[in-house]
């Protein structure tokens, strides 16, 4: 991924900043323009909302034949995760055993290297989740 | 608007085709439903080509003058369709349109992708790119991980077994079995599915159709002058297509694709006819819980009786409806954005009666379903019986 398509990003993949639809309150992540919900009635009142990073398991997998960054891994698990403001994240599973895991299992979002260009290149970080404490 | 037919069908053999371009995949296919349909280069008035990713597959874009050039059509109109593995089927209501509107008389629908010039691993890598890339795949979700997702989560609300869909991959193969183009013309019994290695839980190796090489192609026209023509016609009664969110965590229901449940209503609609009424369906079984997904959001099975069904054989060759009849993507092969294409050539062949052993008996009336993504578009395609 080129520096600048992963820079755009860094708030929404560091600090998890979303957006909350002024007009039916339901919270979106990545952030949106457009409520799906309320279409054109939500232009212009869309607000930033910090999703907090704590959710439980909807469902989940265990990879293992892994996309090429995440060799290393493998296997390695995947998971939906409901968060409390309502909203659905995709990411990996960490800190856990696979036959560990069930689904509404309480989680929450660290950060962590997600992969790198090259062994010299800029290094990405984003979300995983792991179990509560 | 214009009633339209197909008048000419060709494909290739579907499989890792060494000695086969993307170039030559299009042409053959092409070359064949032109003369099957029996019309000149110089009555072709427009060409359409469903393809996924030619630029990173083969390093070229651009492919459908390309393939008008060495098909002896330069000058000829040709557009390329992308829309994940649905390019095939979205190039085919793209040509149905352009004929249904009397924009154009007569139009080739194309479809082929070349998928084993690259590694298996890069090949995954450009499939999941029909996924959300940035919100997905970034965080290590491949292509086969989330459809195991939406197969764990089928499993746990609806009790969907892994014995159920296994049964998907054995049917399947049961039919390729019996299609020369098929890549596996080989029946696999239940357990070999069951004990195949796991690549993303609850899915392993057998739950997973190929990626393929392969071409194919359908000759379309206005049913008044479809009988003029040599090929045996078979009418294009009714399109739908439909979209949903790009991430599979975003849908309304993980275990449901809106995108097929609009995209078949809407074809449904055109025609005044409904499931029960078909006689067979190709649906777009890339994984083995996407036919048992699929079978429920057309509507041939209540949500939640796709798994059930399977098992009770309501699915098999000449039963309630004949599932997959060609051998689907799991046994014919899944050459990506030709699938849409291949479908509408298994439905000429049966609506025809040339399947030969996989002949769904008295088939009048036959759905095409075509998936792009995880989801995020499908296509419907409704076909019947030439009467005249
Ligand atoms: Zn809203």
């Amino acid at each position: 991924m080129s520096i600048p398509r992963f820079w755009r990003e860094i708030r929404q993949r560091y600090k998890g900043i979303g957006t909350e639809c002024g007009v039916c309150n339901r919270v979106y992540f990545p952030p949106r323009e457009v409520c799906p919900d309320c279409g054109r009635d939500s232009l212009g009142d869309m607000k930033e909302r910090e999703i907090s990073g704590k959710g439980k398991v909807l469902t989940f997998t265990e990879v293992h034949e892994p996309m090429p960054d995440f060799e290393i891994l493998s296997p390695y698990i995947m998971a939906i995760v409901e968060m409390d403001e309502g909203v659905r994240m995709t990411g990996q599973l960490v800190g856990v055993e696979f036959d560990e895991v069930k689904n509404g299992m309480e989680v929450e979002a660290v950060l962590r290297k997600l992969g790198e260009e090259s062994p010299s290149g800029i290094i990405y970080y984003g979300y995983k989740f792991r179990p509560c404490r | 608007m214009r009633e339209v037919a197909i008048i000419g069908i060709g494909e290739t053999k579907i499989g890792e085709l060494w000695d086969l371009s993307l170039r030559d995949l299009g042409i053959h296919a092409g070359l064949e439903a032109i003369q099957d349909a029996g019309v000149t280069g110089d009555e072709i008035e427009k060409l359409y080509i469903g393809n996924m990713s030619a630029g990173r597959l083969i390093n070229q874009e651009h492919i459908a003058p390309m393939i008008a050039d060495y098909a002896g059509l330069e000058g000829t109109p040709a557009v390329r369709i992308e829309s994940g593995g649905a390019s095939g089927g979205m190039a085919l209501a793209e040509g149905f349109m352009a004929v249904a509107s009397g924009m154009n008389d007569i139009v080739v629908v194309g479809g082929a992708e070349k998928m084993t010039d690259v590694g298996d691993v890069e090949a995954k890598d450009i499939l999941s790119s029909t996924g959300d890339r940035e919100w997905e795949s970034v965080f290590g979700a491949t292509f086969d991980s989330l459809y195991a997702l939406m197969a764990k989560h089928h499993m746990d609300v609806y009790g969907t077994t892994r014995e159920q869909l296994a049964q998907v991959a054995v049917k399947n193969h049961y039919n390729g079995a019996r299609n020369p183009n098929a890549q596996f013309q080989r029946e696999i019994p239940l357990k070999m599915v069951l004990n195949s290695p796991a690549v993303s839980t609850p899915l392993g190796m057998f739950d997973c159709a190929p990626l393929s090489d392969g071409g194919a192609a359908v000759v379309l026209c206005p049913v008044e002058i479809a009988e003029s023509y040599s090929g045996k016609p078979v009418r294009m009664m009714g399109v739908g297509m439909g979209s949903d969110h790009m991430a599979v965590h975003d849908r309304q229901s993980i275990d449901t694709m809106k995108a097929t449940n609009l995209a078949a209503r809407r074809a449904l609609d055109m025609t005044g006819l409904e499931c029960s009424n078909m006689d067979f369906a190709e649906v777009h079984d890339n994984y083995t819980i996407s036919e048992i997904m699929a079978i429920e959001d057309i509507g041939f099975f209540n949500k939640g009786d796709g798994g059930p069904a399977t098992q009770r054989g309501d699915t098999a060759l000449n039963s309630k409806i004949s599932v997959n009849p060609s051998g689907g993507l799991k046994a014919k092969g899944q050459p990506v954005g030709a699938v849409g294409i291949n479908q509408a050539v298994e439905a000429v062949i049966q609506l025809r009666d040339k399947a030969g052993d996989r002949q769904v008996d008295d088939a009048e009336y036959g759905l095409t379903h075509n998936v792009g993504g995880t989801g995020g578009s499908a296509v419907v395609h409704i076909f019947g019986r030439w009467s005249p």
